[in-house]
């Protein structure tokens, strides 16, 4: 019986309905900016915020997750489907309803995008645990890694220790010193995403390497090179979460120097671009080239924001502010969830085969997110702007005055946040679809 | 010379260990601020977890952006610990009004103390170097 289940497309389908969820709540919070009392007494933006933020970084983590294991699968068949796979699977379940009841009950108690009870984080962590061993268990067989299994195996396992980290406040030492506490808190918050953007960029890696069939670029000395520079930005560049944060000076100069390693990165995109540019117009039919393309676009504009968020000059005009909102915005939607929407579309495409030839309402739904996404990206960056030039030259205007007069560009990060919503939420829907009613015809033969 | 991944992997594993370790030993030399009670505060940023302050509320400009900042908000004028207490009994346009018992107040009200007197978190008060690097003044 656990042998003919698909885990990679049983843990897309879970990620993939974490993700619905998580846009709902998304635009829900979005709306308590226009309307401050909305579900004031009730929910709340304290549940709300939780609600959306964690059932998006679920759908990242999960969907991260799935594209390991159908990966793997490709490699290797036989890989991935013992029963700890499917307790792995089990012990998410339980996490996240214990996480959900808490939010709704008001019951919180954790960090910032970690706010459930640290109690729900056991099972996470075992379930990671697991799915490290399983990991393992397949890569172990497979002799001279390409360098997306160095890069799965480096975004599990430093997932699994920063998940670790992210809990050492418990342990009253760590929350004596205030400015340690909140130093490493910021730590983790930057090398968690360091670990499942590595998985994700892997991904991204191998299924390039797979549509092309060009398999020699995923041992070749620069993809190496691209990889531990990626690595070693996990490791040190966290520091420009902190710059006005007064811990010690060296935390921030090493934040800073590594950070700008990453105009490498940026070189590097501009002086491929032609090629790029080239091989969208040949490969455009075929979604899921084109949502690994868009996700090119996000990581070039995400990573010039990144870039001048990380000059500490520039950091004191959006440290604080919705600049740094559409950063997380444009990096988890852009990036993260285009390379996993061109995962889902590569890995289900057995029965959803259509999606290769032109289909006007996924065209329409795909360009849709593209546009609503920019608009909304720009809007916040706007707005964070706007605050960014009032928290430094110290106005007299009050904080309720100021929010008041960025109530434009809320408006219109919260339509075009509605318009992401629907199109984001048609193509999550057209994948569950094609999937569920697969297995209900194969349960039916 | 070819060098295997492998070597480079455990080479940056053994910096990122040693950064970390080097990082969770602050609080052993950091000097002790003799007004605050410590515990309290401790438990201060309990109660600031329990209610999910840190939603809507920032510190060090670190946190949600629907609230202020309230690094300083103990001694910032006209406001201070009574004017706290008060916004969180009553609450306003914004945010609901949270019971806290009277421990719990007393906790926040430290922990608020120990933020204030960890640093100032305004922004206007840096000094931009020619390198891009900023020092408060």
């Amino acid at each position: 019986m656990i042998k003919q289940i698909n885990f990679g497309k049983l843990f897309f389908a879970f990620a993939l309905v974490l993700l619905l969820a998580g846009i709902v709540f998304g635009l829900l919070a979005a709306y308590v900016y226009l309307k401050p009392d909305f579900l004031k007494d009730s929910l709340g933006f304290a549940a709300l915020r939780p609600l959306h933020v964690s059932f998006v970084v679920f759908w990242i983590i999960l969907g991260a997750t799935a594209s390991v294991i159908s990966g793997m699968q490709l490699i290797n068949p036989s890989a991935f489907t013992s029963k700890t796979v499917a307790l792995q699977i089990v012990l998410w379940l339980i996490a996240i309803i214990g996480i959900v009841m808490g939010y709704f009950k008001q019951e919180f108690g954790g960090r910032e995008y970690w706010e459930f009870n640290p109690i729900w984080a056991l099972p996470i962590a075992l379930s990671w645990l697991l799915f490290l061993y399983n990991f393992l268990k397949g890569a172990l067989k497979i002799k001279n890694w390409p360098v997306y299994i160095w890069m799965w195996m480096t975004g599990i396992i430093f997932f699994l220790f920063t998940f670790l980290e992210n809990y050492l406040w418990i342990f009253p030492y760590f929350r004596e010193n205030f400015i340690t506490d909140m130093t490493i808190q910021w730590k983790v918050n930057g090398s968690l995403v360091g670990s499942w953007n590595q998985i994700i960029y892997g991904t991204a890696f191998f299924l390039m390497d797979r549509i092309s069939g060009n398999h020699k670029v995923g041992y070749s000395k620069l993809s190496f090179a691209i990889f531990f520079l990626g690595m070693f930005n996990l490791m040190f560049n966290w520091g420009h979460h902190i710059y006005t944060l007064p811990t010690e000076s060296y935390i921030r100069y090493v934040g800073y120097g590594v950070s700008m390693t990453e105009w490498i990165f940026f070189f590097r995109i501009v002086y491929l671009w032609r090629n790029t540019l080239n091989s969208i117009c040949t490969n455009y039919h075929y979604y899921p080239y084109r949502f690994i393309m868009a996700s090119d676009f996000w990581i070039l504009l995400n990573l010039i924001q990144a870039l001048l968020m990380s000059i500490p000059a520039l950091n004191i005009y959006t440290h604080g502010t919705h600049v740094t909102v559409a950063h997380a915005m444009g990096t988890t939607i852009g990036i993260n969830s285009m390379i996993l929407f061109a995962a889902c579309f590569i890995y289900f495409s057995n029965y959803t085969k259509t999606y290769n030839k032109s289909n006007k309402l996924l065209n329409i739904s795909f360009w849709l997110v593209q546009i609503s996404l920019l608009v909304f990206w720009l809007s916040l960056n706007i707005a964070g702007i706007k605050k960014g030039i009032w928290q430094v030259t110290n106005s007299k205007v009050v904080h309720y005055n100021m929010m008041k007069s960025l109530l434009p560009w809320f408006q219109t990060f919260t339509i075009s946040g509605l318009i992401l919503m629907l199109s984001m939420g048609f193509l999550c829907i057209t994948i569950l679809f094609h999937y569920f009613k697969n297995i209900m015809t194969e349960k039916e033969s | 010379m070819k060098i295997k991944p492998a070597y480079i992997f455990i080479g940056l594993c053994l910096c990122f260990l040693t950064y970390s370790f080097s990082i969770y030993i602050h609080p052993i030399y950091a000097k002790a601020d003799a007004n605050i009670i410590v515990n309290k505060a401790v438990n201060g940023r309990l109660v600031w977890q329990k209610y999910n302050c840190q939603s809507c509320h920032q510190l060090y400009g670190l946190g949600g952006y629907l609230g202020t900042d309230l690094t300083n908000i103990y001694s910032a004028k006209g406001k201070g610990e009574i004017f706290i207490k008060a916004v969180i009994s009553t609450g306003n346009y914004t945010m609901p009004a949270y019971h806290l018992s009277e421990n719990e107040m007393t906790d926040l009200m430290e922990f608020f103390k120990q933020t204030n007197q960890s640093g100032r978190a305004d922004y206007n008060n840096f000094t931009i170097y020619n390198n891009g690097m900023i020092e408060r003044k």
